[in-house]
C-alpha cells in the first residue's frame, strides 16, 4: 500500500514538472512574448489585451499557477488564428493517432514475434544470422525514408494504395484502413527490429531454462514449447517497450502523419510550429507528455498483471 | 586480438570516406551544391552527374555530400553534449550519491517523461540560429540515457579496490574522480558515441524534412528528399541516392559501433 502511494506521488510529481516546463517553454520565449504570439496580427489593442489574458505584468509563478488552473478545468487556450480551443482541436484529432498506434503495434508485433521466437529456437543458423543483418539494416533506416520508398513503389508506380487522402472512419472502414496502409507498415518496420532482436535474446535465455528441457523430455511438440511454455516468460520486456512505444508514437508519428497527410495529433504539432502558433504547441506537448506518463503508468499495471513473480508477492 | 569482421571492416572504410568527402568538400572537383541550371533540371544520373540533378538542376551528388556536413555536424555536436554533460552529471550521482544523486535523477526521469521526438521539436521550434538549436536539443534528449550509464558505472568502480585504496590513501574527491574513475568511465562511454551519432544522422534528417533543421539555401539530406517528393516518379533519383547514402552510412555506423561495444564487453567480461 504505501509502495503504491508512492508511486501515485511520483506520477503526480512527474506531471506537475511537466507542466512547468511545458509552461517556461512559452515563458521563456526571446522578446516580447505577446507580440511573438500575435505575430501578423499584433495590433496594440490585441497585444494588450493578450498580454491582460495572459497576466504579463505578473511575476512568473503566479502566472504559472492561473496557467495551471487553467489547464486543469481542461482550458489550454486557444489558436490565434482560428480562435479554437487547443483541447478540441487535440481531441479531434486524437483518434487518428490512436488508430495509428494501434494498427502499427499489431503489425509490427505481427511480424516481429514469429521471427523472434523462430531465430531464437533456430539460434545461429542462416535463417537467424540473416534475421539479425535485416534488423540491423532497418535500425539503420529512419521511417521517412521507407515511407518515402513504399510510396514511389505502391502509390506512385503500381497505383494500389493511396499516399495521401485520409478518409474518417465513419465514412467506410475499408477505404480508412486503405489509407493507413502504408503509413502503418512505414512505422511498423522500424519498430520490428527493436521488439525482434528483444524477444530473441530474452527466449534464448528462457530457452536454456529446467523447465523447458521438462517439457521437451515429456516430448511436447516443438510449436507447443515455444508458444505456450516460453512465450509468456519471455517477454515480460517485450510488454514494457511496446507500452514505450506507444507512448512514444503518441507526438512520435510527427514525420508520418506529415509525410501521409494524416490528420493526426503530430501533423497537428508540426503544423502550429509552421503557424508560429506557440500557445497551440505548448498545449500539444503538454497533452502528449501527459499521455505518455499515463501510457507508462499502464504499461508497468500490465507488466505486475503478466509476471508471475509480482502475481505472487502482491498476492497477500 | 580477434579478426576484425569484413562487413565491419568495409563499413570501416565507408565511414572514412564519407567523412574524408565531408570533410574536403570545399577543395574537391564538385558542382556547387546551390547553383541552379534550368537545362540541367531532373536530370538523370551520368559519368559527369553521378547521382543525376534535382528539379531546380542542381547537382544532386554534390549536395547529398554537402548535407552530411550538416548530419555531421549535428550528430557529433549533439552526441558531444550529451556524453560531456550526461557523463558529468552522471559520475556526480555516482559518485557523491545522497540529494545530489537524487536531484539529478529526478531530473533525468523529468526528461524521460517527454516523448523525445517532441521535446526535440518543441525546443527546436524557438527562435535562434538553426544549428546550434538542433545540437543543443538533441544533446539534451541524449543527456538522461548517458546519465544513467555513467552512474552504474560509477557505482560499479566506485566499489572496487582501487578507488577504496585510493581514498585510504587520502586522494581528494576531484583527483580520485580525475585519476581513477574517468580513465574507466571514458572506454565505456566512448561505446556509446558512435551509436549517439548514428541516432543523431537519424534524427538530423527527421528533422529536416520536417523543415526544422538548417534552413535552405544550405542543403540538408531531409530537406532534399522532401522538396525532390513531389518528383519522385519522374526523377527518383533525386530522393534515392541521398536516401541510399544516409541509408549506407547509419548502417556503417551501427555496425561498427556494435562491434565496438561487443569488444569492449568482452573485454569486460574476460578482465
Amino acid at each position: 500500500m504505501r509502495r503504491w502511494l508512492w508511486s501515485v506521488a511520483g506520477v503526480v510529481g512527474t506531471l506537475l514538472a511537466v507542466s512547468v516546463i511545458s509552461f517556461l517553454l512559452v515563458a521563456l520565449l526571446p522578446g516580447d512574448v505577446a507580440v511573438l504570439i500575435l505575430a501578423d496580427s499584433a495590433t496594440p489593442e490585441r497585444v494588450a489585451a493578450l498580454r491582460e489574458q495572459m497576466g504579463l505584468d505578473q511575476p512568473l509563478h503566479i502566472r504559472y499557477l492561473q496557467w495551471l488552473g487553467n489547464v486543469l478545468s481542461g482550458d489550454l487556450g486557444r489558436a490565434i488564428h482560428s480562435g479554437e480551443a487547443t483541447l478540441d482541436v487535440i481531441l479531434s484529432r486524437l483518434p487518428v493517432t490512436l488508430e495509428l498506434i494501434l494498427l502499427t503495434q499489431i503489425v509490427a508485433l505481427g511480424v516481429a514475434m514469429p521471427f523472434g521466437i523462430w531465430s531464437a529456437y533456430r539460434r545461429g543458423s542462416s535463417i537467424d544470422t540473416a534475421t539479425l543483418v535485416g534488423c540491423l539494416a532497418l535500425l539503420s533506416t529512419p521511417a521517412f525514408v521507407v515511407g518515402l520508398f513504399l510510396i514511389y513503389i505502391f502509390a506512385l508506380n503500381l497505383q494500389w494504395l493511396p499516399a495521401t487522402g485520409f478518409v474518417p472512419l465513419h465514412e467506410g472502414v475499408g477505404a480508412n484502413l486503405q489509407g493507413f496502409v502504408l503509413p502503418v507498415v512505414s512505422l511498423a518496420l522500424i519498430e520490428v527490429p527493436v521488439y525482434l532482436r528483444l524477444l530473441r535474446s530474452e527466449m534464448i535465455g528462457t530457452l536454456q531454462q529446467n523447465f523447458i528441457a521438462l517439457a521437451r523430455g515429456m516430448g511436447l511438440p516443438t510449436w507447443r514449447i515455444l508458444l505456450e511454455n516460453a512465450l509468456r516468460p519471455s517477454s515480460l520486456n517485450l510488454i514494457t517497450v511496446v507500452g514505450i512505444n506507444m507512448g512514444r508514437l503518441m507526438g512520435g508519428a510527427i514525420i508520418i502523419e506529415q509525410m501521409f497527410a494524416l490528420p493526426g495529433v503530430g501533423q497537428l504539432l508540426v503544423q502550429s510550429i509552421y503557424q508560429q502558433e506557440y500557445l497551440m504547441t505548448q498545449g500539444i506537448v503538454l497533452f502528449v507528455a501527459t499521455m505518455f506518463i499515463i501510457i507508462n503508468l499502464l504499461t508497468d499495471l500490465v507488466y505486475a498483471l503478466v509476471d508471475p513473480r509480482l502475481q505472487r508477492d502482491g498476492g497477500h | 586480438m580477434r579478426r576484425y569482421p569484413l562487413p565491419v571492416v568495409v563499413s570501416l572504410a565507408w565511414l572514412v570516406l564519407v567523412a574524408l568527402a565531408t570533410l574536403l568538400a570545399a577543395w574537391l572537383p564538385m558542382q556547387d551544391p546551390t547553383k541552379q541550371s534550368l537545362l540541367n533540371m531532373l536530370a538523370p544520373p551520368s559519368l559527369e552527374r553521378w547521382f543525376g540533378a534535382d528539379s531546380l538542376g542542381r547537382d544532386v551528388f554534390s549536395r547529398t555530400i554537402h548535407g552530411f556536413r550538416i548530419s555531421f555536424a549535428v550528430s557529433f555536436g549533439a552526441a558531444a553534449v550529451g556524453l560531456v554533460f550526461g557523463g558529468a552529471l552522471g559520475i556526480c550521482a555516482g559518485y557523491f550519491r545522497g540529494w545530489s544523486e537524487r536531484m539529478i535523477l529526478i531530473g533525468v526521469n523529468i526528461v524521460l517523461a517527454f516523448p523525445p521526438l517532441v521535446l526535440i521539436i518543441a525546443m527546436v521550434a524557438y527562435p535562434g540560429e538553426a544549428l546550434l538549436k538542433v545540437v543543443l536539443a538533441l544533446g539534451i534528449v541524449y543527456i538522461p540515457t548517458v546519465t544513467r550509464v555513467a552512474r552504474a558505472n560509477t557505482l560499479l568502480f566506485s566499489e572496487k579496490e582501487f578507488v577504496t585504496a585510493a581514498r585510504a590513501a587520502g586522494m581528494s574527491d576531484a583527483r580520485l574522480i580525475v585519476r581513477e574513475l574517468l580513465p574507466n568511465l571514458v572506454p565505456v562511454l566512448l561505446t556509446y558515441f558512435l551509436l549517439l551519432v548514428a541516432v543523431g544522422v537519424l534524427a538530423e534528417a527527421g528533422l529536416s524534412y520536417l523543415g526544422l533543421s538548417v534552413p535552405p539555401p544550405v542543403p540538408t539530406l531531409g530537406q532534399m528528399m522532401a522538396s525532390e517528393q513531389a518528383n519522385a516518379l519522374e526523377a527518383p533519383h533525386a530522393i534515392f541516392f541521398p536516401a541510399g547514402m544516409l541509408f549506407l552510412t547509419i548502417f556503417a555506423l551501427n555496425l561498427v559501433g556494435e562491434e565496438v561495444q561487443r569488444r569492449i564487453d568482452d573485454r569486460a567480461g574476460t578482465a
